[in-house]
């Protein structure tokens, strides 16, 4: 029969072999990962405060600029027809109240994750966390509403880095963030539970990076990997009118919660300081606990 | 077919092989120490940075105010009747500084090893101390009787990596029992003697400094309808200069 025989019985079982082993190791994930895809939920039992007020900067690390910029913002810009469907920085995704809906992308021979994607809200583009080592763009490119984003495991943990973002806000009430702004997402999963360690650096806005910690729950129920679209409509503002806002000094809100709650105003209008322990000895004596909560104290118990 | 059989074998111990061993206790020798095989390190000063929820732990909120806590309808009796001063008269002046919402105060930790097998935290707010006992084997302990605020812990490490390549990290899981009922907030939202505390401690390096983020969830089946799970973060500080022991007001 010579070469061109038949592989015999021994050619065949190193062939199975060879392969079984490359199916295992390319498919398997390396032990240090974990399961990002599915739909995890959000509790809503930590950061609730977050934007119902037009004057509420507590927790925020603003420089002098940034706080300006904030005091600034009318929240009526939001009826300018053309800033209605504008949507919200990607740090929205661990501000807002819904959950993640994550999906990956695979290479089909490989069987290596190119992507994970965190789908869309209403108001939040979807954000694609790029795992293929490619770079990110020049410094030169567009900037977007999803930014661009690379991701890459270390240990039990996936890191993941976004850049070229447009400018927006920290939270919906105003707090600003520039263009140069850049995230930093960790990801840790224990069990159903995936918590979330966002760092956001802006050299133009914020005196410290600005750190959120949120955890979200594995969810039976899927969550939409989209958001409702949004359709702009007439709201009172006629376009070509000027943009809403306040002179900062004369924001009409800067002493609500200060009025509301006894909340200092160096609290309310986010400097650094007030976000350590050491702050509480500046307002010891002076804060004067409010009067008990009447109404919209929490949700009602279900039993 | 043959070829078959042992290609399906083969895969089958490669898959075997994958699974995580235990990093204590193999080949019969001695087993190492929770320290020696720490695969992170959480010694040293950290301070909380209350970038969230600012009016609930920086001060004292409204009384009556639960918001975000998922209640039953027992607890909001106890919210409602939220009496500081009966805390402080009865020297309970410490319900708030408890085991399930220590993490979530505005405090520095100090962590150190106070034995190979014993991790220890000291928070300065409050002046409390928690100790995770490392359990042979993942045992989860036995209560040592009397309630206290912090409760007895067990802690666990869990590993990345392995496969017989090195560590590459981890993170310490630690669960709580045996708490005195407190607070979860200043302000008297309840927990209750039977809630159960779990903990996840996970650190990362980051150009602004190290961070620690501690993941806890609390189920209490008489005062919570659902788990209330909050997620804390702390940076770490070079040294304990900031450090800074208080008491533990009511109010």
């Amino acid at each position: 029969m010579g070469s061109h025989a038949m592989p015999g019985p021994m050619t065949s079982f190193r062939c199975v072999i060879v392969g079984a082993a490359i199916v295992l190791a390319s498919a398997l994930p390396a032990f240090a990962q974990f399961e990002m895809v599915g739909s995890w939920a959000a509790r809503n039992t930590e950061d609730i405060s977050r934007d119902s007020y037009p004057v509420d900067y507590v927790g925020l690390p603003l420089n002098d600029e940034g706080r300006t910029r904030a005091l600034a913002y009318n929240e009526s810009q939001l009826a300018m027809i053309e800033r209605q469907c504008e949507g919200w920085p990607q740090f929205y995704y661990v501000q807002g109240p819904f959950g993640l809906r994550i999906w990956s992308d695979t290479d089909p021979i490989k069987g290596t994750t190119i992507s994970y994607t965190i789908g869309a809200w209403e108001d939040r583009a979807a954000m694609t966390i790029w795992m293929d080592g490619r770079p990110h763009p020049s410094k030169y490119a567009e900037h977007t509403r999803s930014g661009f984003t690379t991701g890459a495991w270390e240990g039990n943990t996936l890191v993941a880095r976004t850049t070229h973002m447009k400018a927006g806000f920290l939270r919906k009430n105003g707090p600003p963030s520039s263009d140069q702004a850049t995230m930093t997402s960790r990801f840790y999963r224990h069990g159903d539970i995936l918590t979330v360690l966002v760092v956001i650096d802006d050299p133009i806005y914020l005196a410290e990076p600005h750190i959120i910690s949120k955890s979200f729950q594995l969810s039976v129920a899927p969550i939409s990997p989209i958001g409702p679209p949004c359709i702009s409509t007439f709201e009172g503002r006629p376009p070509g009118e000027s943009v809403p806002h306040f002179a900062p000094e004369k924001n009409p809100f800067v002493d609500e919660l200060t009025k509301m709650f006894g909340l200092p105003r160096d609290a309310v209008l986010g400097r650094p300081e007030t976000l350590y322990p050491e702050y509480r000895k500046t307002i010891q004596g002076k804060y004067v606990p409010p009067p008990p909560c009447t109404r919209n104290c929490g949700a009602p118990p279900v039993r | 077919m043959r070829a078959l059989v042992a290609a399906g074998a083969l895969a089958a111990a490669i898959v075997l092989l994958s699974v995580p061993l235990p990093a204590q206790g193999r080949g019969g020798a001695a087993p190492a120490s929770a320290r020696a095989t720490a695969p992170i390190d959480l010694t040293g000063y950290w301070v909380a940075v209350v970038n969230e929820d600012w009016r609930y732990r920086m001060v004292t909120p409204p009384k009556g105010d639960y918001r975000g806590v998922p209640i039953t309808k027992e607890a909001l009796k106890i919210v409602n009747a939220w009496d500081p001063a009966a805390d402080e008269a009865a020297g309970e002046q410490c319900k708030s500084y408890g085991a399930a919402a220590v993490m979530r105060l505005p405090a520095r930790l100090h962590i150190t090893w106070q034995d190979d097998d014993t991790l220890k935290v000291d928070i300065d707010t409050g002046t409390q101390t928690r100790l995770f006992r490392f359990a042979a084997g993942g045992s989860t302990g036995s209560s040592s009787g009397k309630p206290t605020w912090q409760g007895d812990s067990t802690a666990q490490w869990e590993r990345a990596g392995g496969r017989g390549g090195p560590v590459t990290g981890g993170s310490l899981t630690v669960t709580t029992r045996n708490m005195r009922a407190g607070h979860l907030r200043r302000n008297g939202v309840p927990y209750s003697a039977n809630a159960s505390l779990t903990e996840y401690f996970d650190t990362s390096s980051a150009p602004s400094g190290d961070l620690l983020v501690v993941t806890t969830v609390v189920d209490d089946p008489r005062y919570l309808s659902q788990p209330f799970i909050v997620s804390s973060h702390f940076k770490k500080e070079a040294d304990g200069s900031r450090w800074d022991p208080t008491p533990c007001p009511a109010r």
